[in-house]
């Protein structure tokens, strides 16, 4: 117990701040009420989906959990089943062997719902575009609030988008 | 080491003695021990079974539509380097001879080259499909030349039949493909009693985006994006290989400084997925202190990759022809200084783990995959190397500039989890060792040479240890420098299998734990 006390205060406290949202990232699909918003937003629950990527938005997803960007210390965690999300993120193309699993995902998700699309391949199909097994992007495939660029985005550029979706319009 | 196949080499020839006669394949050229030949079906048999007896084994297989008949391509490693083998198949009687009974691990592949191709292994193996679900019919075979990638199908019946285990007590759980972690989607099916497994049947195919008829087309220099993305986390390994096969066809040599900086990035990858993985290993029994150190230390690196090479993953740093982007007197402190750091952080949570009775409690005898079965499945990279199987190609058949770095190889015998930790643990302390000395001897000089022309019809092999294993990519040169065919091959084509096995008699809870030790790509099979 005495090493694995040192070596932690050894690290010490690395966490950072988060960034703002950014409304650029937006696609405005639908939008949700404000009150719920900030309900949500305090407590946000997340299930990841990858629907075809190369792995590599996952990696930075992965990273989102390391102490420098501590998401769950903004009260956002991911969780193991879309019955208790509240935010889907997708990473994709959306293959056409995954096309009915995220559907499904998305349809057992409980309302309201949001969706964050990740990586150039999620915002537009990207390198694998559509073809015979690719649907592209994830909008092809289900509603999508917020698309963050990026091959792969940095867990910066994520947090952005998650906390992009779940803040206000600005006006 | 394992006892290789008796085959002589000369100069750049092979001579391979077959029972009745001799058969010689000439070298191909580049950077890697590579010989090719076309051969005859009872040839391609008769060779297998050499490799086989002699201590070889399957690297990968896969087929090619070559107008009017296809081909086969077997690639099997044997004492001077790799053997790629091509049977000619007829477009009217499109059958190969069975290779899985002597490498289960060909079961998968051929399946495969028949979804995608309509070639078809004659006389055994599986007769189920594999890659294919329902985004296009059975009767449709992506990879011809007379498929147009745009093309579309509505959505039909997947129906694949599952091996059922009946029995008293015996129930099925089925997992995925969307799974509970952040991880990639793939479908498993334990069947078990009470909570051990009985048994359980992997269905992958979920990613499948169309990547090897995407490549198809492409020009050499365009490939190398895609080679990138083919499996995100393994992208230097696959970055490197595509650059091996396109520097092979083309006649091209690349600079010495820039074979330095690309072993640099290859081990700096193998850093990064170790660190990361030995963080989700302890995380998965319970040790959240391990996640959250290992993962500060990726963090770190994946920064200090950012930094000075613009890429945290270090994604298109590896083109054809050389890299593109060097390293100053300053980037070289840099990254010494983060070695440092890594080295000392590591082996205090290696004492850590090691002393952890809970961890030590879930690792050891987990997962168990014998050294003998282990052989006989074909078992490869870092797993293989837990449970004895001495195979790393950066320590046998070494390519500049492995060649002057005496990799030493890491291996255990024990074939558990705590095998696979340990493998990882030792592994991060050899990859800080060449590091150190790759950024002590890096040579002056330029980084990049422009690509020469590529014949039409020519072969082209890549060859890297990447952390996972062996990744091959190979390439067949169509007109105007493009590719006409492209086939990339991971290691996990051959361990996918032999997870079903390390799970066999253990509990269900446990195979989050087994199947991070493994770590596989989903992306780099599916294609």
């Amino acid at each position: 117990m005495l090493p694995i006390i040192r070596q932690i205060l050894r690290t010490g406290i690395k966490t950072e701040a988060p960034p703002q949202p950014d409304d650029a990232l937006r696609l405005e699909v639908r939008r949700i009420n404000e009150q719920i918003l900030r309900q949500i937003g305090r407590a946000l629950a997340i299930r990841h989906v990858d629907a075809g990527s190369c792995n590599g938005c996952e990696l930075e997803i992965h990273c989102l959990n390391n102490a420098y960007y501590n998401i769950e210390g903004l009260g956002i965690h991911f969780v193991a089943s879309p019955r208790h999300a509240d935010m889907l993120l997708v990473t994709g193309p959306v293959s056409r062997h995954m096309e009915t699993a995220l559907k499904r995902t998305y349809d057992a998700t409980p309302e309201p719902k949001l969706v964050v699309a990740l990586g150039d391949c999620g915002c537009d199909g990207g390198i694998f575009g559509e073809s015979y097994a690719s649907c592209g992007k994830i909008a092809n495939v289900i509603p999508v609030d917020v698309a963050v660029p990026g091959c792969p985005p940095t867990p910066t550029a994520i947090l952005q988008g998650i906390l992009t979706a779940v803040s206000g319009k600005a006006r | 080491m394992l006892p290789l196949a008796r085959l002589g080499v000369r100069a750049v020839t092979v001579t391979m003695k077959l029972d009745s006669f001799t058969k010689t394949l000439p070298k191909l050229p580049g950077a890697v021990p590579v010989w090719h030949g076309a051969v005859t079906a009872e040839e391609l048999r008769s060779l297998c079974e050499q490799v086989e007896r002699g201590g070889g084994k399957l690297l990968a297989l896969w087929g090619s539509d070559e107008t009017e008949q296809y081909a086969l391509h077997v690639s099997l490693i044997a004492a001077p380097g790799m053997l790629v083998l091509t049977l000619l198949v007829s477009g009217k009687h499109a059958v190969f001879p069975d290779i899985s009974d002597l490498f289960p691990a060909a079961d998968r592949m051929q399946r495969a080259v028949s979804d995608m191709l309509g070639l078809h292994p004659a006389g055994g193996g599986d007769p189920r499909k594999w890659v294919r679900h329902a985004a296009w019919p059975g009767n449709v075979r992506p990879l011809r030349k007379s498929f147009d990638v745009a093309t579309t199908f509505p959505a039909g019946e997947d129906g694949y039949p599952f091996v059922p285990v009946t029995g008293n007590g015996v129930h099925e759980i089925p997992v995925g493909p969307v799974h509970a972690g952040t991880i990639e989607p793939g479908h498993f099916r334990f069947s078990v009693v009470g909570e051990r497994v009985l048994r359980l049947e992997e269905r992958l195919g979920y990613k499948h985006k169309g990547i090897e008829k995407r490549f198809e087309g492409m020009t050499l220099e365009q490939g190398a994006r895609l080679a990138g993305r083919i499996s995100g986390d393994t992208t230097v390994g696959y970055a490197w290989a595509y650059a091996q096969a396109v520097e092979s066809v083309t006649g091209t040599e690349p600079p010495p400084r820039a074979l330095w900086l690309r072993a640099l990035f290859l081990e700096l990858e193998r850093l990064l997925n170790h660190l990361g993985d030995l963080g989700y290993l302890g995380n998965d029994v319970a040790l959240a202190f391990g996640f959250a150190q290992f993962w500060i230390l990726k963090e770190e690196l994946l920064r200090t990759n950012g930094e000075l090479f613009g890429h945290r993953y270090l994604m298109d740093r590896i083109v054809p022809g050389g890299v593109a982007v060097d390293l100053d007197g300053a980037g070289i402190a840099r990254i010494t200084g983060a070695l440092h750091h890594i080295e000392q952080n590591v082996a205090a949570l290696k004492d850590i783990y090691d002393e952890h009775a809970g961890a030590q409690d879930r690792f050891l005898t987990t997962g168990r995959v014998l050294p003998e079965l282990a052989a006989q499945l074909g078992l490869t990279g870092l797993p293989g190397r837990a449970s004895g199987l001495a195979w790393d190609t950066r320590a046998q058949f070494p390519c500049a500039p492995y060649d002057q770095l005496d990799v030493q190889m890491v291996t255990h015998r024990n074939g558990d989890v705590a095998a696979r930790v340990t493998v990882r643990f030792e592994e991060i302390a050899e990859s800080v060792r060449l590091i150190r000395l790759i950024l002590e001897r890096l040579p002056p000089g330029e980084i990049r040479r422009a690509l020469g022309d590529a014949e039409q019809g020519r072969l082209g092999i890549g060859w890297v240890e990447g952390w996972r294993g062996e990744i091959v990519v190979a390439l067949h040169t169509g007109e105007n420098n493009r590719i006409q065919r492209l086939h990339p091959h991971d290691p996990s084509w051959q361990n996918w299998p032999v997870l079903e096995h390390a799970i066999i008699g253990n509990i269900v809870p446990d195979f989050p734990l087994i199947n991070k030790s493994f770590n596989l790509s989903y992306s780099g099979v599916d294609l």
